[in-house]
C-alpha cells in the first residue's frame, strides 16, 4: 500500500507554488463544488466531525465539534467569520509555512469550505508578518480564486457568498492564540480573552467566529473529496488523518514530512531525519514545538498522535519536534525557551508576567554560573504556580511544560550548573 | 437568592453575581486587585483564587480546582473553599509575583498606610522576598497638576486604564509594552485630558497615581481628621470625605453613596478644595477695615439690623439652607432677596416648579446611569455637572448590555461584555449651542442657538404626543430629527431628559418639561433632570426669596439702610455700576464670606464665614436630595464660624435649632431635618470620632508652643467628635467620617460598610429627597421663533468650563492652572467675516458697561451668529447673558 500524502503530494518539488490551473488539474476545488452543489452546511460540518479531524494548531480540539457550536439559521447573528490561523510562531514549527508556500489554494479552499459549513460571511487569513513568501503567494492565489468565482458574493453561482481577506499580523506570539488573534484583528492588544463565551458565540467584533489552524483547514477539502472513512483510514492510530511532522536540531536531515498520524518518533527521527549527526547522541525531544514537555529515549516508540503522546506525559502540539543532543546544554536550551515565553507574555495575568520573568532570571543566572541551590526548588515552584487554570490563557502552562520536564529528565545538568558555578557545555 | 457553600457552610448568595462579589458581600476577606465593583471582572491579577469543588463528595476528597472567584458565577450549589491550603499558598504567590518588582518604598509613598496592596499583602500572608534579582524600573511622566506618577510601584492590575478609557471615555492614556514591563501612562508627558482622571488616586490599588495636591501638604491617612461632607462645586451633590491636619484642608476623597456619586468624583470636586487654605481667606471680623472681636461684630450686626428695621438680606445659592434661613429670619421674609440675577432666579425657580409639580421624577445620579435613552437639551454636562456626565457615559451601555445578556454573558464579565457589545451604544441625543464632551458617545448631536435647541425639544414633545404644542414653521430636517429622538425615547424602558441653566434660556427648560410630559402622557414615563448653577440653587429656590432687582428698587427708594450679603460675590453677576449704586445707597453693608472679593471690599462689617470644611449645614442637590455636611476642623486662629451662627438667633446653640425653626416656618423644607441624625445622636452612648484609632498627632500638634495637650474643640452641632475616642460601631451613613476597617486601610474598606458590595451603605445611603412630582403641570406653549442672526451683532453666550466657571474652585491653584484664559469664541466663518485670525487676532466687545479686548478662539461647532465667552471667568463683568453685542476687530 502506498502511503497517501493528501496535503503535500501536489506541492511542486521546485519550490514554486502550485497555481490555480495546477491545483484544479490535481482535483482542486472539486470538494468546494461538491459541497455547495450537493451538500448542506450541516452535512459538511457532519462529515468533518465524523472524520475525527483534530486541530493541528497544537491543542487537538476536534474541528467538527468546534464548528457544531456555531449559531446557524436565519436568526444567527451576522456577519459570521471564519479565520485561518496562519500566525505560525511556535518555536521549531514551520509546517503551515510549507503548506502556504507550496499550495496556497488548498488553504483557501479549506477556508471557503469552513465558511460554507458555518455559513460565514467573511473569512480572514491571519498570517505571521515574517512569512513574506506565503503572503505573496496567498495574495496571488486569492486574486485567482476571486476571478475564478470561488470567492465573492456568489461562490460558484451557489448563492453562498464569502469575502476573504489576507491580514498580515504585526507580530507577537500571542497573536497565534485564537482569542489573542481576534483582539489583534480588531486592532487591539493581542491579549487573550476569557472563555466562555467562546469565539463561536462571541468572537471577532462580538460575532460568531471560527478560528482554525492552516493544516487543519488544508485537510478539509480532502475530507469532503474522499469522505470521513477514508480520512480515518490514513492514520495508524485512533487520531485520524496524516500529520506534517518535522524535526529540527542536530539531526542529519532536518525537515518536514507528511506521514500517517501515529508514526512513532523513532521512525521520524531515524528514517526521515536520518538520525543524529555523527558523534552526537540523542538526549530528548520536544514533540510539538516549544510549549510541550520533553520526551526522552524511553518514549521514542510512542506513536506520535494526540492521545498517545499525552499518555507519555507530553503533548503532540504542532507535531514538529525539536531535538536535543548530548552536547547541547539542556539548561541553556530551557533558558532560551523560557526567555522566549517570558518575552512574549502579554503582561495581563500575574503568574505569567511575574513567574516567567522570575524563572527566566534564575535560568540565566544558572547559565552564568550564579545559580544557587535553592533555585531548583524555586523553578519547581514556578512550574506548579504556572499550572493550568492558574493563568488567564495557556501561554504560561505551555511554557511550564519544557521547564518541568527538563527538571525531571535533566536534573543532573541543573545541579551541576549550580555545583560547579558554570556551564560544563561551554568550552 | 441561592445557596453557595464556603468551606462547607451554606450561605445565601445572588446567582447573578460573581463569587468574589458574593464572598465580599458575605464579609469574607478575599483579596483582589483587578476587580472593582464599578468596573467588573476581568480575571487579570489572579488574586481572588478559591478552590471550587464539583460536589460534596469532591469536597470531602479534597480535590477540586483553583478558579478565580471574580470570573466564576455564584450559581446555586457552588461549593468553594477560601481556606484550602493550596489556594491560600497560591494567593500568597500572586502577591510574591507582584512584589518581584514593587519597590517596597512604603515609607516614602503617599499611599503608605492606606494602600490596598499593603492590605492584600498582609491578607495573603506573603512576608518574605525570595528573589535576588534587580527590579525593573520606569521613567515617570508629568501628568498635570492633579496626579503624581510613580510607575515603579505598578503591579499591572490594569484598573487605571480600564477606568480611564472604558469607564471615563478618555483616550490620552493607555497601556504600553508587554511582559513584566507593562507601562500605564500617556504617549508623552502632558496634562491628562479626562475630567475624571483624579479617580485614579482611588482606582490604583497602590501608589502609581497619587494626589499631587496632597503631595504639597502631605499627611498620612491616620493623621487626618476626617468628616463627611458634600461637594460645593456644582449642583450634583457628590458625597466627599474631607481630611484636615494642622488647620489645613489636605484632601478630598470619594465618600461612597450608591444613589449619588458611587465610587467616583470629578476633578473639580476632588481638587477644588484648596480655596479653603487660600491666602485670601477672611479669618477675622472687621469693621471699616479694623479688626474687631467676634462679640463686638455680633453686636454691631444686630445693631445695624435693628436700627429702623430697614435691613435687607441678600441670600446665596452656595450657602447652606441654615445660613440662608438664618438671614431670612434676621431680616424678615419680605426683605430677603435671592442673591442672583433675576433671569437666573426665574429659571432656577422654573426648574424647581417643574420638578415639584410637573410630569417626571428627578433622578439620582445612579438612576441616570441606568437610563437607556437620553435627550440632553442645552447642556455640556461634563462642564456644568461633571459627575453626571460620567453617569451618562455608563447609560449608553444600558441598551447594548442586552446584546450580552442574549448571549448569556453575565453583566459583570467586563471584557466579554465589551467584546459582545463592541461599539454599540444606546441612544443619547445632545442638542447644545456647541460641541460637548459627551459628543463622542452621542447618537446624534444638534448644534444650535438656544431658541433652536428649545424648538427641537418642543418638536420632540409634539412627535411623542400630538397634544403637545406644535412648533410653527419647523423645517423638515429638524422634524425628522425630532421624530428619531421621539422614537428612541418612546421605545426605551427608562428614558431621561436633561436640561439646565447653561443656555440661560427658559424655553429650553420648558421644552425639556414638555418632552417629559409628552412621554408620561403617552405612557412612557421618563426621568427629568435639571442642572442649576450652584450647589444649593434649588435649596434657596425652595426656601423662596424676592427677586434681586426688587432689592435694588427698595434700596433706590431709600428702604434699605443695612444690606446683609451672605456668601455671595454679587459683582460676578451684576454690572458693577448698578451694584456700586446699590451698596452705596445703604448706610451699612454687612458681608459674610470665605474669601476676599469685590463684594467683600464694599463691606463696612465683614464677617468671616466658614467654608464647607469648617461649618455644617444642609445643601439641596439638583436631584432634590437634602444632604448634610459637617466641619472637619474648628479653626484655632481667627473667628471663622458658620454663617448661620453669625446671623442666627442668639438662642440657637446647635444646628438642631435653626433646623427646627426652619422646619416649622417652611414645611417644604421640613424633611431636610432628617438628612442626618441630630446633635444628640450617640452610638452606644458615645460620639463618633473624626480621627482614626491610629491618630498620632494628638500630643504633638502644638508642641512648639506648649507640651500641654489642648482640649479638643467641642462640636455641639453633631454626633461627631474632634477626637480619636468614641464609638467605632458603624454610624448612620450620613455621619460616616471615613472608611476604615481592620485589615482594610485603603478606600476599599468601603466594602465593609455596604449592605452588599457595590450597593447601598448599611442603614441606607445618606440624603433625603425633598419633593416628588405631583404631575399637575400643563404643556408650555410659548415656543420661540427660530434663531435669526443679526447683522453686525452676535448673541453672546457663556460657555461652561469645569475648571474655571465655578467661583470657589477657581481659587484652588491646581484647578486655576487649568482654567482657560478669557477668550471670545466664534465659528470659522464669523471669524473670517471679521478678518480676525485665531492666535494672532484680538476682538473688542462691550460687556457690563466696560470695553474688553479678548483673544479670538475659533470654535467650529458654534452656530453662526453666536459668540461664546467662558462662563464664570471675569470677562462678563456682571453682564447678564445672553446679550446681543457688536464685536469689533482690534486693528
Amino acid at each position: 500500500m502506498t502511503v497517501e500524502k493528501p496535503l503535500t503530494k501536489d506541492i511542486p518539488a521546485d519550490g514554486q507554488a502550485l497555481d490555480l490551473p495546477g491545483y484544479e488539474r490535481a482535483g482542486g476545488y472539486q470538494a468546494l463544488r461538491k459541497a455547495v452543489r450537493d451538500m448542506t452546511p450541516q452535512q459538511v460540518q457532519e462529515e468533518v466531525k465524523n472524520s475525527g479531524l483534530r486541530g493541528r494548531g497544537g491543542a487537538g480540539f476536534p474541528t467538527g465539534v468546534k464548528w457544531s457550536s456555531t449559531p446557524m439559521g436565519s436568526d444567527a447573528p451576522r456577519p459570521k467569520y471564519v479565520i485561518a490561523n496562519a500566525d505560525e510562531m511556535e518555536p521549531g514549527t514551520f509546517k503551515d509555512r510549507f503548506l502556504m508556500e507550496g499550495n496556497p489554494h488548498q488553504l483557501i479552499e479549506g477556508l471557503i469550505l469552513a465558511g460554507y459549513a458555518n455559513q460565514a460571511d467573511v473569512a480572514y487569513i491571519f498570517i505571521r508578518g515574517e512569512y513574506k513568501l506565503s503572503q505573496e503567494r496567498l495574495a496571488r492565489a486569492l486574486a485567482e480564486a476571486y476571478s475564478a468565482g470561488y470567492l465573492g458574493k456568489n461562490v460558484l453561482n451557489s448563492g453562498y457568498g464569502l469575502e476573504m481577506y489576507l491580514h498580515i499580523s504585526a507580530g507577537r506570539y500571542m497573536c497565534g492564540e485564537e482569542t489573542g488573534l481576534l483582539n489583534a484583528l480588531e486592532g487591539k492588544r493581542a491579549n487573550p480573552r476569557a472563555k466562555p463565551p467562546y469565539p463561536q458565540v462571541s468572537g471577532l467584533w462580538g460575532k460568531p467566529t471560527i478560528v482554525n489552524n492552516v493544516e487543519s483547514l488544508a485537510n478539509v477539502p480532502h475530507i469532503i473529496d474522499h469522505g470521513a472513512e477514508w480520512f480515518k483510514g490514513l492514520s495508524l492510530t485512533k487520531d485520524a488523518g496524516t500529520k506534517l511532522y518535522g524535526a529540527s536540531g542536530k539531526v542529519k536531515r532536518p525537515g518536514l514530512w507528511e506521514l500517517p498520524m501515529g508514526t512513532p518518533a523513532r521512525e521520524i527521527l531515524e528514517e526521515h531525519a536520518g538520525g543524529m549527526r555523527d558523534g552526537l547522541r540523542f538526549r530528548g525531544l520536544l514533540p510539538g514545538g516549544a510549549s510541550t514537555d520533553f520526551l526522552v529515549e524511553e518514549h521514542l516508540d510512542v506513536p506520535m498522535d494526540f492521545t498517545e503522546v499525552e499518555k507519555a506525559g507530553s503533548r503532540l502540539g504542532t507535531g514538529t519536534m525539536v531535538i536535543l543532543d548530548d552536547q547541547t546544554c539542556p539548561v541553556g536550551m530551557t533558558s532560551n525557551l523560557i526567555h522566549f515565553f517570558s518575552r512574549e507574555s502579554c503582561g495581563w495575568c500575574t503568574p505569567c508576567w511575574s513567574g516567567l520573568n522570575w524563572a527566566e532570571r534564575i535560568l540565566k543566572a544558572m547559565e552564568e554560573g550564579k545559580g544557587k541551590p535553592e533555585d531548583l526548588e524555586k523553578l519547581e515552584f514556578q512550574t506548579k504556580f504556572l499550572g493550568p487554570g492558574h493563568t488567564y490563557c495557556t501561554l504560561a502552562p505551555g511554557a511550564a511544560e519544557p521547564l518541568q520536564s527538563a527538571l525531571k529528565y535533566f536534573r543532573e545538568d541543573f545541579e551541576r550548573h549550580i555545583r560547579e558555578q558554570r556551564c560544563s557545555f561551554q568550552k | 437568592m441561592g445557596t453557595i457553600y464556603v468551606d462547607g457552610k451554606p450561605y445565601e448568595a445572588d446567582p447573578q453575581q460573581d463569587l468574589l462579589q458574593a464572598c465580599l458581600s458575605l464579609g469574607f476577606d478575599l483579596p483582589y486587585f483587578c476587580w472593582h465593583a464599578a468596573l467588573g471582572s476581568v480575571g487579570a491579577c489572579r488574586q481572588c483564587a478559591v478552590k471550587e469543588f464539583k460536589d460534596e463528595k469532591d469536597e470531602k476528597d479534597v480535590k477540586g480546582k483553583i478558579v478565580m472567584a471574580c470570573m466564576t458565577p455564584a450559581k446555586e450549589e457552588t461549593r468553594i473553599s477560601i481556606h484550602d491550603p493550596e489556594v491560600v499558598a497560591f494567593r500568597a504567590s500572586i502577591v510574591e509575583g507582584m512584589m518581584l518588582n514593587h519597590p517596597h518604598d512604603c515609607p516614602v509613598c503617599d499611599v503608605g498606610g492606606e494602600c490596598h496592596l499593603q492590605d492584600m499583602t498582609v491578607m495573603t500572608g506573603h512576608d518574605y522576598r525570595r528573589t535576588r534579582f534587580e527590579k525593573r524600573t520606569f521613567r515617570n511622566q508629568y501628568l498635570g497638576p492633579f496626579l503624581f506618577h510613580e510607575m515603579n510601584r505598578c503591579i499591572q492590575c490594569y484598573r487605571c486604564v480600564r477606568f480611564y478609557r472604558e469607564y471615563a471615555g478618555g483616550n490620552d492614556f493607555n497601556v504600553f509594552g508587554i511582559k513584566n514591563a507593562v507601562y500605564f501612562g500617556r504617549s508623552e508627558d502632558g496634562v491628562l485630558e479626562n475630567e475624571f482622571a483624579g479617580n485614579l488616586v482611588e482606582v490604583c490599588p497602590t501608589g502609581v497615581f497619587t494626589d499631587a495636591t496632597l503631595r504639597r501638604h502631605y499627611t498620612r491617612k491616620w493623621d487626618l481628621t476626617m468628616a463627611p461632607s458634600i461637594c460645593v462645586h456644582c449642583s450634583a451633590g457628590c458625597n466627599i470625605t474631607i481630611g484636615e491636619r494642622y488647620g489645613l484642608l489636605r484632601r478630598v476623597l470619594t465618600r461612597f453613596n450608591s444613589s449619588v456619586n458611587g465610587y467616583f468624583l470629578c476633578d473639580r470636586g476632588r481638587y477644588g478644595y484648596e480655596f479653603v487654605n487660600s491666602d485670601r481667606r477672611i479669618r477675622g471680623a472687621r469693621l471699616n477695615g479694623q479688626a474687631i472681636s467676634p462679640d463686638e461684630a455680633g453686636q454691631k450686626l444686630r445693631s445695624f439690623v435693628s436700627t429702623g428695621e430697614k435691613a435687607i438680606g441678600i441670600a446665596s445659592p452656595r450657602a447652606s439652607l441654615e445660613a440662608n434661613f438664618a438671614l431670612r429670619q434676621l431680616v424678615g421674609k419680605d426683605r430677603f432677596f435671592s442673591g442672583v440675577a433675576d433671569d437666573q432666579w426665574r429659571m432656577v425657580t422654573a426648574m424647581l416648579d417643574i420638578l415639584r409639580t410637573g410630569p417626571a421624577r428627578s433622578p439620582s445620579l445612579h438612576e441616570i446611569e441606568l437610563s437607556d435613552a437620553v435627550l440632553i437639551l442645552g447642556e455640556d454636562v461634563t462642564n456644568s455637572a461633571p459627575r453626571m456626565a460620567l453617569s451618562l457615559r455608563q447609560s449608553v451601555r444600558q441598551q447594548p448590555l442586552e446584546i450580552a445578556a442574549k448571549l448569556k454573558i453575565h453583566s459583570w464579565m467586563n471584557d466579554a461584555v465589551r467584546t459582545a457589545v463592541q461599539d454599540a451604544k444606546g441612544p443619547l441625543f445632545i442638542a447644545a449651542p456647541g460641541a460637548t464632551r459627551l459628543d463622542d458617545v452621542a447618537t446624534r448631536t444638534y448644534r444650535a442657538a438656544p431658541d433652536d435647541v428649545a424648538r427641537l425639544g418642543f418638536a420632540v414633545a409634539h412627535e411623542i404626543d400630538p397634544e403637545a404644542p406644535e412648533v410653527p414653521s419647523l423645517c423638515e430636517e429638524i422634524r425628522e430629527l425630532a421624530r428619531i429622538i421621539a422614537g428612541a425615547l418612546k421605545s426605551a424602558k427608562r428614558p431621561l431628559v436633561i436640561s439646565g441653566f447653561s443656555c440661560r434660556s427658559e424655553p429650553v427648560i420648558q421644552s425639556a418639561a414638555n418632552v417629559a410630559k409628552a412621554l408620561r402622557d403617552a405612557g412612557h414615563p421618563s426621568a427629568l433632570s435639571f442642572i442649576p448653577p450652584e450647589c444649593n440653587s434649588f435649596g434657596l429656590a425652595l426656601m423662596g426669596a424676592r427677586p434681586l432687582s426688587e432689592a435694588f428698587r427698595v434700596a433706590e427708594e431709600g428702604g434699605a439702610d443695612t444690606i446683609v450679603i451672605l456668601e455671595n460675590d454679587l459683582y460676578r453677576q451684576i454690572p458693577a455700576k448698578l451694584l456700586d449704586d446699590f451698596l452705596h445707597s445703604a448706610e451699612h453693608v454687612v458681608v459674610l464670606d470665605h474669601l476676599a472679593n469685590q463684594t467683600t471690599e464694599q463691606a463696612d462689617l465683614l464677617l468671616p464665614a466658614g467654608t464647607f470644611a469648617e461649618s455644617d449645614g444642609t445643601l439641596l442637590s439638583n436631584e432634590g436630595r437634602a444632604q448634610r455636611f459637617f466641619p472637619v476642623f474648628a479653626p484655632r486662629e481667627g473667628d471663622v464660624r458658620e454663617s448661620w451662627r453669625w446671623l442666627g438667633d442668639p438662642k440657637w446653640t446647635t444646628l438642631d435649632d435653626p433646623l427646627a425653626a426652619m422646619a416649622q416656618e417652611l414645611p417644604q423644607l421640613a424633611p431636610a431635618v432628617a438628612a442626618a441624625p441630630s446633635s444628640k445622636f450617640r452610638m452606644a452612648g458615645a460620639k463618633i470620632p473624626r480621627e482614626s484609632h491610629r491618630y498620632s498627632g494628638l500630643t504633638s500638634i502644638h508642641a512648639n508652643i506648649s507640651v500641654v495637650e489642648p482640649k479638643p474643640p467641642n462640636d455641639p452641632d453633631s454626633a461627631l467628635a474632634y477626637s480619636m475616642e468614641g464609638s467605632h460601631i458603624q454610624p448612620p451613613a450620613a455621619l460616616q467620617p471615613f472608611f476604615w476597617s481592620p485589615g482594610w486601610n485603603s478606600i476599599q474598606a468601603v466594602n465593609k460598610f455596604q449592605s452588599e458590595i457595590g450597593g447601598a451603605l448599611r442603614g441606607g445611603d445618606p440624603g433625603v429627597r425633598l419633593f416628588e412630582p405631583s404631575h399637575k403641570g400643563a404643556y408650555f406653549t410659548s415656543i420661540p421663533a427660530a434663531f435669526a442672526r443679526r447683522a453686525a451683532q452676535w448673541l453672546i453666550l457663556p460657555i461652561e468650563h469645569i475648571f474655571g466657571s465655578d467661583e470657589l474652585s477657581l481659587q484652588s491653584p491646581a484647578v486655576a492652572s487649568l482654567a482657560p484664559a478669557p477668550y471670545l469664541a466664534l465659528n470659522a466663518a464669523d471669524a473670517a467675516s471679521l478678518h480676525v485670525e485665531e492666535q494672532a487676532g484680538e476682538v473688542e466687545i462691550e460687556l457690563g458697561g466696560a470695553k474688553h479686548r479678548l483673544p479670538l478662539k475659533v470654535l467650529p461647532e458654534l452656530p453662526e451668529g453666536i459668540a461664546g465667552i467662558p462662563a464664570g471667568l471675569s470677562t462678563a463683568n456682571g453682564e447678564v447673558l445672553p446679550a446681543w453685542r457688536p464685536i469689533l476687530r482690534v486693528s
